[in-house]
């Protein structure tokens, strides 16, 4: 087999960040390894395999909707088709998300000796979030159905709803791996972190009841305005405006250039950090 | 034992040969805190209170030399002398922090013989996975998959998981893929200890043919005997200097000296 001679010259190093995207295209494969592997090592030995992944946001939905509309008679429509949209989107952040950060510290010991793109743990993780959203979508729309939501052509959108969450997750995914690096709290601080984020965003309850002099503070979280690319096509059977689209959009590309320079800058100092 | 590998003499006669590893005032630094902040609580509190200080240690210090194509190069040093700091530049896992690193050709790591397998995953996946992580595509691992097998001879144990495997069988596994298409450059950690002596004895051979093609070797240790066995030329590190750079002999007596 003939390759084309490859020439590493560390003063002529393209920017790190192009040396990166780079490297991931030719370490695709690598890609797919880690994210297959991640799915089938976590079904393996279950005996209902993949519809775990179906099941689980479908049982949280369950217990909500008996909880919120018997105890607070919140009176939102199709609250199971509303709640189990926002559960499936904040699944998919949160997921995507830590995992990006503790693969990479999980896999010190390898990034100590051989070279590897090192957002390659970040990417895998948000090939198997999609993997997962994709098959949660299954029960979703099949709720949907039961419940007599009409399909209509606002669904089409919905990729694109999925890829403005995928490179915004990936961005943060980035800026927490580069953190976690240095703070050996990081997963734990995160969990925390965490568990305010998503009260704050409105998943399980209504955007109405937040009281109307902290809406500004609401409309600082990004993952509002993602979760609204997503759930309006699927719950109210509308492409939401232009405005949102930029803001959603907005909020991914910046999360992304900022996690994908944080990341790369400092991944020389990985490999004797971790 | 390692009477099956005999260094090539290595070409360095004609003029216009270019070196395959030049460095050229090689620094490496490494910034670490001074006292362990072990968290982000406590992180932002000694930040607030400016007491946080780094500890800035040199690992490696102006280091040049050069390889040329076919030689092997032995790097030796006791521990903490910058041997693995050393491998990491070559690898591209660090870069340098001053002076200039060219590496002419494709590298191939020969580390800890199956650093990157899994246990639950079966042997085929493995090789997989590993080659993955060498930066193989799917189709050139489908067409090396054979050539692989035979090499690592572990049978129909291929399709068991990795954690039936003997120690002998993952090493012969890492070997074997890890060596599965003849590199530029070939770096071995202190490896060839691993297996039984048929099957090292197999490794120094496929070594051995990969010089003849014109491979470069380079070698890290911290034995005498196996730089003196295996290598045309040597660099000794002290304390991430360089202590000497010349044959093998000239090095091997300021060591000992």
């Amino acid at each position: 087999m003939q390759y084309p001679q490859e020439i590493y010259d560390s003063s002529r190093r393209p920017h790190p960040l192009v040396e990166e995207l780079l490297s991931l295209i030719k370490y695709r494969e690598l890609v797919y390894q880690f994210t297959s592997r991640s799915i089938t090592a976590r079904y393996k030995r279950s005996i209902i395999g993949v519809a775990w992944t179906m099941l689980n946001p479908l049982m949280t939905m369950v217990v909500l909707t008996l909880v919120f509309s018997q105890l607070f008679k919140w009176n939102v429509p199709y609250y199971p088709v509303y709640v189990l949209s926002g559960l499936i989107v904040w699944g998919f952040f949160s997921h995507t998300t830590s995992a990006a950060m503790g693969e990479m510290i999980w896999s010190g010991g390898l990034l100590n000796r051989i070279y590897v793109p090192k957002s390659v743990f970040a990417v895998s993780a948000i090939g198997t979030g999609l993997v997962n959203l994709g098959l949660s979508l299954i029960p979703l729309l099949l709720i949907a159905l039961i419940l007599g939501i009409r399909f209509n052509p606002a669904l089409l959108v919905l990729p694109f709803s999925v890829l403005l969450l995928s490179i915004f997750s990936l961005g943060v995914g980035l800026m927490l791996a580069t953190a976690a690096v240095y703070f050996a709290d990081m997963i734990p601080v995160y969990e925390v972190i965490l568990t305010i984020w998503m009260y704050a965003t409105p998943i399980i309850y209504p955007v109405e009841i937040v009281p109307p002099q902290l809406l500004w503070l609401f409309r600082l979280n990004p993952l509002l305005y993602l979760l609204q690319t997503f759930r309006d096509p699927i719950y109210k059977g509308v492409i939401p405006g232009w405005d949102v689209w930029a803001i959603a959009a907005a909020f991914a590309l910046a999360a992304f250039l900022a996690g994908g320079l944080i990341f790369t800058s400092k991944s020389n100092e990985y490999a004797y950090r971790i | 034992m390692h009477t099956a590998f005999k260094p090539l003499p290595a070409q360095i006669d004609s003029e216009d040969q270019k070196p395959i590893i030049t460095f050229e005032h090689v620094g490496v630094l490494y910034r670490v805190p001074k006292e362990r902040v072990s968290g982000i609580k406590e992180y932002t509190v000694r930040w607030l209170q400016r007491r946080l200080s780094y500890e800035e240690f040199w690992a490696l210090k102006d280091i040049s030399f050069e390889v040329f194509p076919g030689e092997v190069f032995g790097v030796i040093g006791r521990n903490g002398a910058g041997k693995s700091t050393m491998l990491k530049v070559m690898a591209r896992v660090l870069h340098p922090t001053r002076g200039r690193v060219v590496m002419r050709g494709r590298v191939a790591p020969l580390l800890e013989l199956g650093a990157g397998f899994h246990p639950e995953l079966t042997g085929r996946e493995n090789i997989y996975l590993n080659s993955s992580l060498l930066g193989y595509t799917r189709k050139e691992v489908d067409r090396l998959f054979d050539s692989i097998l035979e090499f690592a001879e572990i049978g129909d144990f291929i399709e068991a998981p990795l954690r039936t495997y003997s120690t002998g069988m993952v090493a012969r596994l890492g070997f074997a893929v890890a060596t599965c298409v003849r590199p530029d450059i070939l770096l071995v950690d202190e490896v060839l200890s691993v297996g039984d002596s048929r099957f090292q004895e197999k490794c120094l051979a496929r070594m051995n043919s990969f010089q003849a093609q014109g491979t470069t070797i380079v070698i890290v240790s911290h034995n005498m005997e196996t730089i003196k066995n295996f290598c045309s030329r040597a660099l000794w590190l002290d304390q991430g200097q360089a202590g000497a750079i010349g044959s093998v002999s000239e090095v091997v007596a300021s060591y000992t000296g």
